[in-house]
């Protein structure tokens, strides 16, 4: 099965279904698609590196949280970030490396701004590697 | 009538009702007030699903109802209101949303757009180079952690002691932009460093400071209540929330609250409406955190309005009292508040959700300032960039029908890709300068994605919540130049 990511159109907001050979891929892939959303990924260098840790009582909550920490590093530090190394421990325990580089107005282009990472319609399926997660834009 | 469409019930002309029987869980049956032309739209979306599932929740009183701007959201419905008993009804972070207290306000000025119109590209410029906008920006205030705790608990009043705006704005301002009560320790870590460097940002996606001019009045005597004298006159519109401070308190709680609602055996049938009793302490935890969240937007509405006006001043080369630039009203349009209403022939507290809709109360509520007392309060619809907005007023029928509620903008027709697939943000400003209607955005695809064709057209949501009722039409404005996040 491909790792990646592929966009679900929604109304008001936008979602993505992401996919991974295991499930630190899978969070991966939805980080990655998360940012594609936001800028164009290309122009993203790998300059930075935030390590974070997350626990959490399920799964579910892991990927909602995993996100909306992510765009806590960008709006706090304005980290727009492409390279993701994630594992997890069992079902509620997230470890993870992100890289990428401060945003910069005059490299990077912004396409749309993401607020959070909703609970509406979220999955993760460890069966097929896939998660689905719509965002508030 | 009781003409049927499908599984709606039409009512009337603007009403259709959605029975419970359309899932086993809904307690109360939803309504949906819209023309029947815009029912199709409704109907293909996952709307109908959404006004059921917040028919659910315990302790709904009345109805599950869905605005005339009503589009698909997460958890409830976009233009979903919904009031809770408070002796046995749920407070849902869902039901406000992750953007506490986004809301509109509107400036009216003395001045005529002829007169503006040869400075209003350089007006343009000057509120683009002042006013932060896009994603990821910060602003150009710093707060320590006192601070943040000031502005938590001030809200606007914080911002006019600090010098920005007047005094006189409070009372042109929902709960005269300030909750009371203690909040700050409600709000997390997390929260408050998101909200360290954007107070004074616009945000992106919707969010937007437009000048704009009357186009036309349908109720003289209110609008000159209001400040909206002629035809021409220009005015500034206003719409943004209460940025990453906000959306980081609605991720805290929303993750408390699925806790809560297996602590107290609640079912919901999707997580975003995980809540709690509105009286539980994760309840009253979360009002105080949201409250606070609120008094943040509320502030940083207030920043924008002192650099609008600075703008103003110095653009035009003149003092700001020849200008007016007066706060008309502020309106919240995402946010969860203790309000009396008669409810079973009685006046009793309820605990209103309005996620995408606009508090619409009537002539001598007394929540209402002394200047609104005789005629009601100003609801402010914005259309979308390219068309109209309204200015309404809040009505009886809204207080007895609708919580006090009615629509709170123009309501999403397409999706975000399929506008961009249709649109070319480039064409779409150029069509707009076509116009007359100048355009200052950090993202051209940001453009596309809020085009007019993505927008259902304005003036239907406003026919239908004129026809039902829910407020009535006091004035037209049409756009002149926007800045979008």
């Amino acid at each position: 099965m491909p790792t990646g990511y592929k966009l679900l159109e929604h109304t008001a907001d936008i979602g993505l279904v992401a996919r991974g050979e295991s499930p630190g891929e899978v969070f991966a892939s939805a980080a990655r698609g998360m940012f594609a959303i936001m800028t164009d990924l290309r122009k993203v260098r790998l300059r930075q590196s935030v390590a974070l840790s997350i626990t959490e009582p399920n799964l579910e909550t892991l990927l909602f949280e995993w996100l909306n920490r992510l765009l806590y590093y960008f709006d706090t530090n304005g980290m727009l970030l492409r390279g993701f190394e994630v594992e997890l421990a069992g079902c509620a325990r997230l470890t993870a490396v992100c890289q990428g580089e401060i945003y910069d107005p005059k490299r990077h282009v912004i396409k749309t701004g993401i607020k959070a990472a909703t609970f509406h319609k979220l999955s993760v399926q460890c069966d097929t590697g896939t998660a689905r997660v719509i965002f508030d834009v | 009538m009781n003409k049927s469409r499908g599984i709606l019930e039409q009512v009337d002309s603007f009403r259709w009702r959605l029975g419970q029987d359309y899932s086993d869980c809904m307690r109360v049956p939803g309504i949906i007030y819209a023309s029947e032309r815009m029912l199709a739209h409704i109907n293909e979306e996952n709307v109908l699903s959404q006004v059921a599932n917040v028919a659910c929740l315990p302790g709904i009183a009345g109805q599950s109802l869905a605005m005339p701007d009503v589009h698909w959201g997460y958890g409830f419905p976009i233009g979903g209101v919904a009031a809770m008993r408070l002796k046995d009804g749920v407070i849902s972070p869902g039901g406000v949303g992750f953007d506490i207290n986004c809301g509109v306000r509107l400036l009216t000025t003395h001045l005529d757009f002829a007169v503006l119109q040869p400075k209003i590209e350089a007006l343009m410029n000057e509120l683009y180079a002042s006013i932060p906008s896009g994603l990821g920006v910060s602003g150009k205030i710093h707060l320590d952690d006192r601070e943040i705790d000031h502005v938590l608990e001030g809200g606007s009043r914080w911002a006019v002691e600090r010098g920005f705006g007047r005094p006189e704005d409070l009372a042109c301002t929902e709960e005269s932009g300030q909750f009371s009560g203690p909040g700050a320790g409600h709000v997390s870590r997390l929260a408050k460093d998101r909200g360290a460097n954007q107070l004074g940002t616009l945000g992106s996606g919707n969010h937007f400071v437009e000048i704009a001019a009357v186009d036309e009045i349908y109720a003289p005597d209110i609008a000159r209540v209001m400040g909206i004298e002629r035809p021409g006159q220009v005015v500034v519109w206003i719409h943004t929330g209460s940025r990453g401070l906000g959306h980081q308190v609605a991720d805290d709680y929303i993750k408390i609250m699925l806790q809560a609602t297996a602590k107290y055996g609640i079912n919901v049938p999707d997580r975003q409406l995980a809540c709690c009793p509105v009286n539980s302490p994760e309840g009253k935890d979360y009002l105080a955190a949201m409250r606070s969240a609120a008094n943040y937007a509320w502030a940083n509405r207030q920043v924008i309005t002192h650099w609008t006006r600075e703008a103003f001043v110095k653009t035009l080369d003149t003092e700001l009292d020849s200008l007016g630039l007066e706060l008309m009203w502020d309106v919240a349009h995402n946010i969860a508040k203790l309000e009396t209403h008669v409810w079973e022939g009685r006046k009793t507290q309820l605990c209103v959700h309005r996620k995408g809709a606009t508090r619409a109360f009537p002539a001598h509520h007394p929540d209402l300032p002394p200047k609104y007392a005789a005629v009601g309060q100003p609801v402010l619809i914005p259309g979308d960039m390219g068309r109209f907005s309204f200015v309404m007023v809040g009505t009886q029928k809204a207080m007895a029908e609708s919580f006090g509620s009615t629509c709170h903008g123009a309501g999403r027709l397409k999706s975000r890709i399929a506008a961009k697939k249709t649109v070319n943000g480039r064409d779409f400003a150029a069509s707009l300068a076509r116009r007359g209607i100048i355009v200052r955005a950090g993202s051209l695809s940001g453009i596309a994605e809020e085009a007019s064709s993505a927008y259902k057209d304005i003036s239907e949501v406003i026919e239908v919540a004129q026809g039902a009722g829910l407020s009535d039409k006091v004035a037209k404005t049409r756009p002149l130049g926007v800045i979008k996040g």
